[in-house]
C-alpha cells in the first residue's frame, strides 16, 4: 500500500509551470469542447429521456479520451498510471479554464474519486496498471458498491457476504444507491469476510464488473422521475481473489480513506470539474432568473432571498477551499472533510427553500419554458443534498467526535462478533 | 483568520495577542465600562507602537505593511481585539489614516493617529442610504473661500475622543469629505450609550460649521469610490473582530463542554450537544474563511470586493449570532452573568453586526450586486 500524494510528483523543477500549464489548457479546450448548454451544467436534473442519457454517457467517455490523448486526464495521478503528475494548483487552473465548457460530469464522482483513489492508495501495482489507466482514458466508468438497503450510514454494517473459495471468492447481498449504475463498467465492493469477529474487522473490498450474471441491477424511481440511482442483487457472483483491495478482514482501513474522499467530493484534486466559484451558472443565478422574470427584483425582500443564496454559495466556496487548504497542511485532520460536506448539505437545503420563495405562486404551476419550472420538483427533493454522500447527521457525528475529540457515542456492535450485533428486521423492497 | 501566517505577520499577531493578555485581561475591561473613554491614553499609545495604526498609512507618512497587503496585516489585530473583547477606536482610526494618507492629506494629523496620540472617527453615511450611490445625510456647500458642513451622523465611534472627524457629506450631485476639527465651531457631540463595555459611541451635530478648503480630503464632489473603499475597510475590520469574538466563545464553550458534567457525564457526550458543536465549529470555520477572503479581495481591489466584504459582513452577523448565543445557551445560567466572561465578546460581537449594514441589508446589496445594480448605477 503506498499513501496518495496531493502533491503530485515529488520533483518541483520537473513539473509544468502554471501559467504554461493554463495557456496550454486553454487553447486546447477552446478548440475541442464544446460551449456547455445549461443542461449539461445540470446534469443532474434527469428527464426521463434514456437514449439521451446514454448519448451523454458516450459523449463522456469520448471527452475523457480526448482529454487523455491531450495530456489533461488525471492531472494528480501519477505518470505511472497514466496521469500526469501534476499538482493540485495544476487542477485548479484546469477546473478555471473548463468553466463554461463541457466536461465529463460523469467520469468524475465517484469514477476517479472515491473509486480510482481508492484504488490508487490501496490497489496492487498490477490493479493500478490495469484500471486507472484504463479509467483515465474513459473506458472504465465505476460506481460504488458501498450502502446496503439494511443500513445508510452505517456502513460498516455491511452484510453483503463474501465467502473464499480457493483462490476465488463468492458475493452474495445486496448494495444500494449507486448513481448510473445501469450504464457503468465496475463496481468497488465492500463486503463481510468474517462474520465471528467485531464489526469493523470482518470487511474486505472487492471489484467487480457490474454488467455479468449475477448482478441484477434495478433502477430505483425518485421522486422527481429521475431513475439513475440503483439497487443491485448479487448472487453468487464470483470474484478473483487477485481482484480483492486491501488485505483479508483489513476492508475498514481502506473504508476509512474511501469515504474520506467521498466526502471531499468535488473539493478532490483527482477531480476535474469547472469552477463554480464566481463564475455565474449557479443556483443563485438562477433565483435570479426566476425573480427578473416575474419583474421582483426591485422588492428589497427578493433581493433579500437572492441575496441569502448567493452568500451562501460563495462562503461555501471559501469554506471548501479553507478546510481543504488546512487538511493539507496538518492544521486539521482528514475528518475536518465532514465540515465542508455538512455545510454544502446544509445550504443546497437552504437554497431550495429560498428558490421556492422567490417564486411564489410561479413555483406551484408553471410550463417548461418558464424559469420557476423545476422549483417545485427541487424542493421535493430538498434533503438529497443532506443524505447523499453520507448524512448530515453522520457528517456531525464525525465533527464532534473526530474534530473536536468528543466521547463518541455508546454503540452495542463493539468487542463481539458480528453476528451478535442487533439488526432492522428485513424490509420489503 | 489566515491559514499562514508570515513569520513577521505571526510576530505581529503574538506580540499584539501578548500585549492585551497582559493590559487588558476581562477584569480591566469591566472597570473600562465606567471610564469615560473606554481606554487608557498609555494603553493606545503603546498599542500604536505595536503598529496597530500603521497598516492603512503609506510608508511616505511613516505607516507600512508587513506582508505588501495591509488591511490583511490589520485583520490579525482586528480579530485579537475581538478574541480578547479589547478596548481602543481600532476600526475608526485606522479607516481615517488610510483615507488621509491616500490623498498626502493633513500630515500632521496622520503622524497623530500612527503615534497614537491622536484619535480619528469617520461619520459614515448608513448602508440603507446607499441605491447605487452614496446618500449622506450631512450636506457640504462651498461658499466662497469656505467649506460648510451641516447635518447630523449617528452613530459615530469614538466621537467624544477623536480630535478629529472625517465626514462624507453630499456636495450637489457628487460626495465630497473634509477633516473637520472636533473642536471647530458648530460641532456638537451627544454621547450615547452601548452594549460594549468599552466601545464608545457618539451622535454628532454639524450647525452651519465652517472651515478653509484644504479641510477637503481628495478632489470635491469626487469622494465616491474613497467612500467605496473606506466601508469596505470599515466592514473587513468589523468582520475579523467578531470572527475573533465568535472563536474566544465557542473555544471557551467547547472546554467548558468538556469540563461540566451532568447525570455522571460531561456535556461533551451528549449527541444532542455535539452536533450543536459540529454547526458551531463549522459555521465559525466558514467566518474565518469568508472573512479573509473578503479581506484579501478588498486590499486587492479585486473586482469581487463588494461582493465578498457584503457575504461576509450578511454571513457572519447571521450565523455568528446563532454560534455566540449557542455559546450562552450551552453555559445555562451562568452565561448571562455579568461576572462570567462570555458576555464580553456576546457584546462585541452584537455592536459589530449592528454597526456598517446589518446581515439583511448586506443580503439585499449582495441580491443587487447580483443583479448588476451597481454596474447600472
Amino acid at each position: 500500500m503506498s499513501a496518495v500524494s496531493t502533491e503530485g510528483a515529488r520533483v518541483p523543477e520537473q513539473l509544468e509551470d502554471l501559467e504554461s500549464f493554463r495557456k496550454r489548457a486553454r487553447s486546447w479546450i477552446r478548440s475541442n469542447l464544446r460551449r456547455a448548454t445549461r443542461d449539461e451544467m445540470r446534469w443532474g436534473r434527469f428527464d426521463g429521456n434514456e437514449e439521451a442519457e446514454l448519448a451523454a454517457v458516450a459523449r463522456d467517455r469520448e471527452i475523457q479520451r480526448k482529454l487523455f490523448d491531450a495530456g489533461l486526464a488525471g492531472i494528480c495521478f501519477p505518470r505511472a498510471y497514466g496521469g500526469q503528475g501534476l499538482s493540485p494548483g495544476h487542477q485548479k487552473v484546469l477546473n478555471e479554464e473548463l468553466v463554461g465548457y463541457e466536461y465529463p460530469a460523469r467520469m468524475q464522482v465517484p469514477t476517479l474519486s472515491p473509486c480510482a483513489t481508492v484504488l490508487l492508495e490501496f490497489g496492487t501495482e498490477e490493479q493500478k496498471l490495469r484500471h486507472i489507466p484504463a479509467i483515465l482514458k474513459g473506458e472504465e466508468l465505476w460506481m460504488q458498491f458501498l450502502s446496503e438497503p439494511s443500513g445508510g450510514s452505517d456502513v460498516a454494517g455491511a452484510l453483503t457476504t463474501a465467502i473464499r473459495d480457493g483462490e476465488q471468492w463468492v458475493l452474495n447481498g445486496s448494495k444500494v444507491w449507486t448513481t448510473g449504475a445501469w450504464w457503468s463498467d465496475w463496481g468497488l465492493c465492500l463486503a463481510r469476510t468474517n462474520w465471528d469477529v467485531p464489526k469493523h474487522r470482518g470487511l474486505s473490498v472487492f471489484m467487480l464488473p457490474i454488467h455479468q450474471s449475477g448482478v441484477e441491477v434495478h433502477r430505483i424511481e425518485m421522486i422527481n422521475g429521475s431513475r439513475e440511482f440503483c439497487q443491485e442483487f448479487m448472487t453468487d457472483v464470483i470474484v478473483p481473489d487477485s481482484d480483492r483491495v486491501g488485505e483479508i478482514d483489513d476492508g475498514w482501513t481502506v473504508g476509512t480513506r474511501w469515504m474520506f474522499h467521498e466526502r471531499m467530493m468535488y473539493s478532490s484534486p483527482y477531480v476535474s470539474v469547472p469552477d463554480g466559484g464566481s463564475h455565474g451558472g449557479t443556483a443563485a443565478t438562477s433565483l435570479l432568473n426566476i425573480a427578473r422574470e416575474l419583474g421582483h427584483m426591485d422588492d428589497p425582500s427578493v433581493r433579500d432571498l437572492v441575496g441569502e443564496a448567493r452568500m451562501l454559495e460563495i462562503v461555501g466556496d471559501e469554506l471548501m477551499k479553507r478546510v481543504t487548504e488546512s487538511i493539507r497542511s496538518g492544521r486539521l485532520s482528514d475528518q475536518a472533510a465532514a465540515i465542508g460536506r455538512l455545510f454544502k448539505g446544509t445550504s443546497a437545503s437552504r437554497i431550495s427553500t429560498l428558490a421556492l420563495e422567490v417564486a411564489g405562486s410561479a413555483g406551484a404551476a408553471w410550463t417548461d419554458e418558464s424559469a420557476a419550472s423545476s422549483t417545485a420538483v427541487n424542493f421535493l427533493m430538498r434533503q438529497v443534498g443532506s443524505i447523499a454522500g453520507g448524512t448530515v447527521e453522520m457528517a456531525r457525528n464525525v465533527i464532534s467526535e473526530r474534530v473536536l475529540a468528543m466521547p463518541r457515542e455508546r454503540t452495542l456492535d463493539r468487542d463481539v462478533p458480528f453476528r451478535d450485533v442487533p439488526r432492522s428486521r428485513p424490509t420489503g423492497s | 483568520m489566515l491559514l499562514a501566517l508570515s513569520s513577521d505577520q505571526e510576530f505581529v499577531r503574538e506580540t499584539t495577542e501578548r500585549f492585551l493578555v497582559e493590559q487588558t485581561p476581562p477584569n480591566e475591561v469591566r472597570r473600562l465600562q465606567r471610564d469615560t473613554a473606554g481606554f487608557d491614553a498609555d494603553y493606545w499609545r503603546r498599542g500604536a507602537e505595536l503598529g496597530w495604526t500603521s497598516f492603512l498609512v503609506g510608508e511616505a507618512h511613516g505607516g507600512g505593511t508587513i506582508s505588501g497587503a495591509g488591511l490583511v496585516d490589520l485583520s490579525l489585530v482586528a480579530y485579537e481585539f475581538g478574541r480578547h473583547a479589547a478596548p481602543g477606536p481600532l476600526v475608526s482610526t485606522n479607516v481615517v489614516a488610510g483615507a488621509l494618507s491616500a490623498h498626502d492629506a493633513q500630515t500632521e494629523v496622520i503622524a497623530d493617529l500612527l503615534a497614537g496620540t491622536g484619535i480619528a472617527t469617520w461619520c459614515a453615511p448608513e448602508l440603507r442610504s446607499f441605491h447605487g450611490s452614496w446618500a449622506p445625510t450631512v450636506e457640504i456647500r462651498h461658499d466662497r473661500a469656505e467649506v460648510v458642513v451641516l447635518g447630523k451622523v449617528s452613530p459615530v465611534e469614538a466621537a467624544g475622543q477623536a480630535g478629529h472627524l472625517l465626514v462624507t457629506g453630499r456636495d450637489g450631485d457628487g460626495i465630497t469629505q473634509v477633516l473637520v476639527p472636533a473642536s471647530t465651531a458648530g460641532v456638537s457631540i451627544a454621547p450615547l450609550r452601548t452594549a460594549d463595555l468599552t466601545r464608545r459611541f457618539g451622535a454628532v451635530t454639524f450647525d452651519d460649521v465652517r472651515l478653509s478648503q484644504d479641510a477637503i480630503v481628495g478632489a470635491p464632489g469626487e469622494a465616491s469610490t474613497d467612500v467605496d473603499l473606506q466601508f469596505h475597510r470599515t466592514l473587513a475590520i468589523l468582520n475579523a473582530e467578531a470572527v475573533g469574538a465568535m472563536q474566544a466563545a465557542f473555544d471557551m464553550t467547547v472546554e467548558w463542554a468538556f469540563d461540566r458534567y451532568a447525570f455522571g457525564r460531561p456535556l461533551a457526550s451528549y449527541q444532542a450537544l455535539k452536533h450543536r458543536f459540529a454547526d458551531m465549529l463549522t459555521w465559525v470555520e466558514a467566518s474565518h474563511a469568508i472573512s479573509d477572503a473578503a479581506c484579501c479581495a478588498i486590499d486587492e481591489g479585486s473586482p469581487d470586493a463588494a461582493e465578498l466584504a457584503s457575504a461576509a459582513k450578511a454571513f457572519i452577523g447571521q450565523y455568528g449570532a446563532e454560534v455566540v448565543q449557542d455559546c450562552v445557551q450551552l453555559h445555562g445560567g451562568i452565561g448571562v452573568t455579568f461576572e462570567h466572561n462570555l458576555h464580553l465578546f456576546l457584546r462585541r460581537f452584537t455592536v459589530n453586526r449592528a454597526l456598517a449594514g446589518t446581515p439583511a441589508e448586506h443580503r439585499q446589496r449582495i441580491g443587487a450586486i447580483l443583479d448588476g445594480w451597481e454596474a447600472a448605477a
